[in-house]
């Protein structure tokens, strides 16, 4: 019959939300460690599926990784190889950006560079880059100089590209605006295009970071000397496999430090939201 | 309704205006489509005039536009302000396009300053930054002077960008379709704002719109044009009298005169 609530009862009822959305990012992060930990922990130690060469088990990989925390806090050797690893990574990257900016203004804002440059430079980034290591090893020697050369080659493109098409993206309107009031075409490229590139430059650059990694470890591997590459391919061939993995471990702090301080350094530079600007302002 | 001769049109005032803008015979052909946007266009703009120009899309009101600014070079004809060809873009001219087109990385009042900071440089920049906060007083923007413009509205922006067309004390300001990406209400709003500031510094406005109600209240004549090629094929002076409020859309005669242009414009012009 008649099922209507009284006047004055208010319709209040809770949506369910789901267990993942009401528990803090880090406690979601945590289980996931603790599950991935400890399949691995079972899979080695306990049941012995996966032998000690091949995947070390958890406990093994902590000890290892606190004895090369201990070498590196006592400034021993492995301090020193951080530190030439450190410094491949450092001019490497500094070098690409240079590089990079450099070319991508070229190819973004001259027709010549658009058109005579770019091609020789998209046929170049599409070779194997790292098929030039024994190139830069003949001309540069085995010190750091060749891995500084062959990360730098692995980074510069992406740099390149995305400047170029940083400096595409100022709207119609805009480049209309600058031509109106009388901009130069530096006025226009220092004052408009820049700042509208820099976010696609900064995408560029932490794509570089990355690849500078890669590049530093690889010319390491390939080309001997004190790095932190070096020290992984003695370990991997000695079968200290808990070595290894606790060398790219640190290894991947390295890594991350340099992107974090990309990504801080462009949280400050481009401070304006581009989603946040109001339908009329692009 | 008439068709025009040259004459005083502002009602408030009693000397003859004199001409500020002149064109003849202007051509335009887009060189590379060799398409005809403009054929034989002549118009005049007289000191303190608020004129409008309405049509079709695509019959070449922005490439008229453009070609007064000094942003194309017309195929044909003469362009003349104030007794000085249009050869390229100039600092008595002030344009406002559909967007309002505020750079996100400076603030209100640094994109205001912005034709002055290119211009003349950075302290000439500096200098005109209490002329810039006077203008945004003037449209109500005054406590928004320090933020950036991601934190304004698009009528915010919009009257933002009036005050970047002013700040160089242009001669005519040219306008293309300014407030029509605002909605209806903001816009009436920003139309009587337009009326004020031209009528308060006498400024020569010429504006294009696809609103036949915002160029019978703001105009002093409206030029229809039609497209294929685009060419003015009539000129409506419109009577009534000044200051306009927003009260006379409801008149019999506002709703004559936009009937008439209607007309003129034919079935086709306004899907
Ligand atoms: N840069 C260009 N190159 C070639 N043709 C163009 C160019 N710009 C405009 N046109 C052509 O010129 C004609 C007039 O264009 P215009 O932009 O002046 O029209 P409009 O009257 O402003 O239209 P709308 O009301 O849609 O803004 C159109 O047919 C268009 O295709
Ligand atoms: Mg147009």
């Amino acid at each position: 019959m008649n099922i209507t609530p009284e006047d004055n009862e208010d319709t209040v009822w809770v949506e369910r939300e789901a267990f993942i959305d009401r528990i803090p990012r880090w406690v979601a992060m945590l289980g996931l460690a603790v599950l991935v930990i400890g399949i691995w922990h079972l899979a080695t130690e306990q049941m012995g599926w996966v032998s000690p060469i091949i995947l070390p088990s958890p406990g093994e990989t902590l000890s290892d990784l606190m004895g090369v925390g201990l070498n590196l806090l006592n400034r021993g050797y492995m301090l020193g190889a951080l530190w030439t690893t450190t410094r491949t990574v450092f001019w490497a990257f500094l070098i690409a950006a240079g590089i990079g900016f450099s070319l991508g203004v070229l190819v973004g804002e001259t027709r010549f560079g658009e058109k005579a440059v770019m091609p020789y430079l998209v046929a170049i980034d599409t070779m194997p880059k790292v098929a030039f290591a024994p190139l830069f090893i003949a001309w540069l020697g085995f010190d750091i100089a060749s891995k500084v050369a062959l990360a730098t080659f692995i980074a510069t493109f992406p740099i390149v590209v995305s400047t170029a098409a940083g400096l595409y993206a100022a709207s119609e309107n805009e480049r209309m605006l600058f031509k109106s009031i009388g901009a130069s075409r530096w006025q226009t490229l220092v004052r408009l295009k820049l700042p509208n590139a820099l976010p696609f430059i900064f995408t560029g650059l932490k794509i570089a970071a990355v690849g500078v990694m890669a590049g530093a470890i690889t010319g390491e591997f390939l080309g001997g000397g004190q790095g932190f590459g070096a020290l992984i391919r003695e370990s991997a061939s000695m079968l200290d496999t808990p070595r290894v993995f606790s060398l790219i471990l640190y290894l991947s702090l390295l890594g991350l430090a340099l992107f974090f301080t990309v990504a801080w350094v462009q949280k400050r530079l481009v401070f304006w939201n581009k989603g946040d600007r109001p339908g009329g302002v692009t | 309704m008439s068709m025009a001769e040259p004459r005083n049109l502002t009602a408030n005032s009693a000397v003859p205006t004199r001409p500020v803008y002149e064109i003849a015979r202007l051509s335009k052909t887009y060189a590379r489509n060799s398409l005809t946007a403009l054929t034989d266009v002549n118009l005049t703009l007289y000191e303190g005039e608020f004129v409008s120009v309405v049509g079709s899309s695509g019959c070449g009101k922005s490439t008229l536009l453009k070609i007064m600014a000094g942003l194309l070079p017309p195929t044909k004809g003469r362009v003349v302000l104030e007794g000085k060809p249009v050869s390229g873009p100039r600092a008595d001219i002030g344009i406002m396009f559909q967007q309002a087109t505020l750079l996100p990385w400076k603030t209100t009042v640094e994109n205001i300053v912005l034709p002055i900071q290119i211009r003349e440089g950075r302290v000439a920049a500096k200098a005109a930054i209490p002329r810039a906060m006077d203008l945004l007083e003037l449209v109500g923007l005054g406590e928004f002077a320090h933020v950036y413009p991601g934190e304004l509205s698009g009528g915010m922006a919009q009257r933002a960008s009036i005050c970047r067309m002013l700040i160089a004390n242009p001669a005519v300001l040219l306008l293309d379709e300014p407030f029509s990406a605002l909605d209806e209400l903001t816009r009436d709003f920003m139309n009587m704002e337009l009326q004020r500031i031209c009528a308060e510094q006498n400024r020569t406005a010429f504006l294009v719109t696809h609103s036949l109600a915002e160029a019978v209240i703001l105009s002093d004549r409206i030029l229809v044009m039609k497209p294929r090629p685009g060419r003015i094929v009539e000129e409506i002076l419109i009577d009534l009298p000044r200051p306009r409020t927003l009260e006379m859309v409801n008149t019999a005669h506002f709703g004559e005169i936009v009937s008439h242009i209607r007309d003129l414009l034919g079935k086709e012009a306004f899907q």
